[in-house]
């Protein structure tokens, strides 16, 4: 996911109408635009901004559920966690070297998610005090990053098309296996289920929110739209999303914690209640109950692995030396 | 002693190696230096509880008693745990986390290769697998050393502090007890102590590129294999056993 609807890059750009006519008359063929393409600074810009928030969202989620890798349950779920953890990184690394084909390198990325100018998803920003969390993630979350990926993969820059197709193989895996766990618990004992509904009390507003603001308040939307980053806008995902699942939790007998949710017969959807925005706004500015922690964990490792990273470098460096020496 | 009495000790003591050193690389994730080793990290954790998943699997059908894999793994105590104290050892540092699992792997990699003909066919065939897997832990491991141990200042300095601390706890890999004896003499596994010219061989070349001399002072700690673990153990536990033994008896 995890672009959360909020790209924020300033799509204006300064070329003249012919190139910026000619640009879009390429995405409009739904041609894919290449690293050495010519591209409106704006567009590349836009891009930089999204991909970065998306591999930092990558990262920084595997904070939350590497919290439970020491303690799964059972050794299938220990090993079953562990690999989607992985899995996250992965997409990571694919994320930063799309990136990386715009001009922008991994370090500069990491100093920029250190230094808390780049954004990730919110959602990464809440705690997982539970086993159930861990369902709930794989459910909720990255099944609203499949929503939210699924049109990314055509998407018109096309590393992150591709590397989109690749990462949402995965995540429907894992939004699988996350439904998996959490129907384990509903199935189970009624400590097991008071577990699960505990957790999905806490995740479901939170989901809603990876969407992103109305349509109405997001900035620089349309011009993503036209561009073909973006296919469909925050509240059409978001609604796709709620159809999508509340369903899914009727079946294993949870219950969203909504009262205004109901189906509407008309719209053939559901209409839910009001989102929190002020909660929101509060975790993307750096107020949730883990971003500090989050970054933390982050800037800790980055630190700490500073002496391996260099290490690597001066025995390449030596390897180097002996090699031309040797010639 | 009873064959199957021996061949299930056997069982619990390599599948609580691989346990118990996964556990701990596993703690790595999302923390690692950088991010190809956030991926391989985890990913030799999962050959490790992949590998001890079988072995308790397999231990449990010997035992006939009715416990499975995860009755073994998590609801023991303490003293019933029977790995190595090396693998047990806190990560402590990036060169302490390379160090034990090479050495580690590099001893496994000899074992799994007598292994494959042990006159136990399913202990042979997990052989197999595993031999597959542990060439990239040494290969992987055995970079890194060299890297840290030949890069800079710093590198070479955690390096070597790295050797001094878990030297002494390889003596216990090739150690012989009761259990030993039986299991090399059934030819269940080979006799560790044939394993062990190899074993400083295979360290040898490593630790010379790296510019690290191989200790020969020191006194070498054991007790794992007795279930004497050392004070770092009891929360290791803590974290493997928190849910099943809060929630006792539930299906995850
Ligand atoms: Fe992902
Ligand atoms: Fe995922």
């Amino acid at each position: 996911m995890y672009s959360q609807g909020l790209i924020g890059a300033d799509g204006k750009t300064a070329e003249d109408e012919a190139f910026i006519a000619r640009f879009q008359k390429r995405i409009d063929a739904e041609e894919k635009i290449e690293p050495n393409d010519p591209m409106p600074e704006g567009y590349r810009k836009t891009l930089v901004r999204q991909i970065g928030q998306h591999a930092h969202s990558e990262i920084v989620g595997m904070l939350p559920e590497g919290n439970w890798i020491t303690r799964a349950p059972t050794l299938r779920r220990k090993a079953a966690l562990l690999a989607k953890v992985q899995d996250e990184g992965g997409h990571g690394l694919y994320l930063y070297s799309a990136a990386e084909t715009l001009g922008v390198s991994r370090e500069q990325m990491t100093e920029e998610l250190l230094s808390g100018k780049a954004k990730y998803s919110s959602i990464f920003n809440y705690p997982t005090p539970t086993w159930a969390d861990i369902g709930m993630i794989g459910w909720l979350v990255d099944g609203a990053a499949i929503m939210n990926q699924i049109p990314l993969c055509r998407c018109s820059y096309g590393p992150y098309s591709r590397a989109m197709i690749r990462v949402c193989k995965e995540e429907s895996f894992h939004q699988r296996q996350g439904y998996e766990i959490v129907m384990t618990l509903a199935q189970g004992t009624p400590e097991q289920r008071r577990m699960a509904q505990e957790s999905l009390d806490r995740w479901w507003w939170p989901s809603l929110m990876m969407f992103g603001p109305h349509d109405g308040d997001s900035v620089n939307s349309d011009q993503s739209m036209k561009w073909k980053i973006k296919r469909f806008t925050n509240d059409e995902l978001r609604q796709k999303f709620v159809d999508a699942t509340v369903p899914q939790a009727e079946r294993i007998g949870l219950k969203m914690p909504d009262p205004d949710l109901k189906w509407n017969e008309e719209k053939q959807g559901y209409d839910f209640g009001p989102i929190n925005w002020d909660e929101f706004w509060k975790v993307v500015k750096g107020g949730g109950p883990m971003n500090r922690e989050r970054i933390a964990a982050r800037r800790k490792a980055w630190e700490d692995g500073a002496w391996v990273r260099e290490a690597a470098l001066a025995h390449a460096e030596k390897r180097k030396m002996a090699r031309l020496a040797a010639e | 002693m009873a064959h199957d009495k021996v061949l299930f000790e056997i069982l619990i003591r390599l599948a609580d190696d691989h346990l118990v050193l996964g556990h701990r690389l596993s703690e790595w994730c999302g923390h690692a230096p950088m991010l190809e080793e956030d991926l391989s990290m985890p990913n030799m954790a999962l050959d490790l509880i992949g590998q001890a998943r079988s072995l308790y699997a397999y231990a449990g059908e010997i035992e006939n008693r009715g416990r499975d894999e995860d009755a073994i793994a998590y609801l023991r105590t303490e003293p019933e745990y029977k790995n190595l104290l090396l693998v047990e050892k806190p990560n402590e540092d990036f060169a302490h986390t390379m160090l034990r699992q090479f050495y580690f792997a590099v001893f496994m990699e000899e074992f799994w290769k007598e292994a494959i003909s042990s006159s136990d066919n399913t202990l042979a065939g997990i052989a197999g697998k595993a031999m597959k897997e542990i060439a990239y832990h040494i290969r992987h491991c055995g970079e890194w050393i060299i890297r840290l141990g030949d890069g800079t200042e710093e590198s070479s300095r955690r390096m070597r502090a790295a050797v001094e601390v878990l030297h002494p706890y390889t003596d216990e890999m090739f150690d012989h007890d009761d259990v030993v004896a039986a299991a090399v003499s059934a030819e269940i596994i080979p006799d560790p102590l044939l394993l062990r010219p190899r074993w400083e061989q295979g360290v040898q070349t490593v630790f010379k590129a790296a510019k690290i001399t191989m200790p020969n002072d020191y006194w070498a700690l054991r007790g794992g294999r007795a279930g004497q673990h050392g004070e770092e153990m009891g929360f290791l536990l803590a974290d493997l056993q928190y849910m099943q033994r809060t929630y006792p008896g539930m299906t995850w």
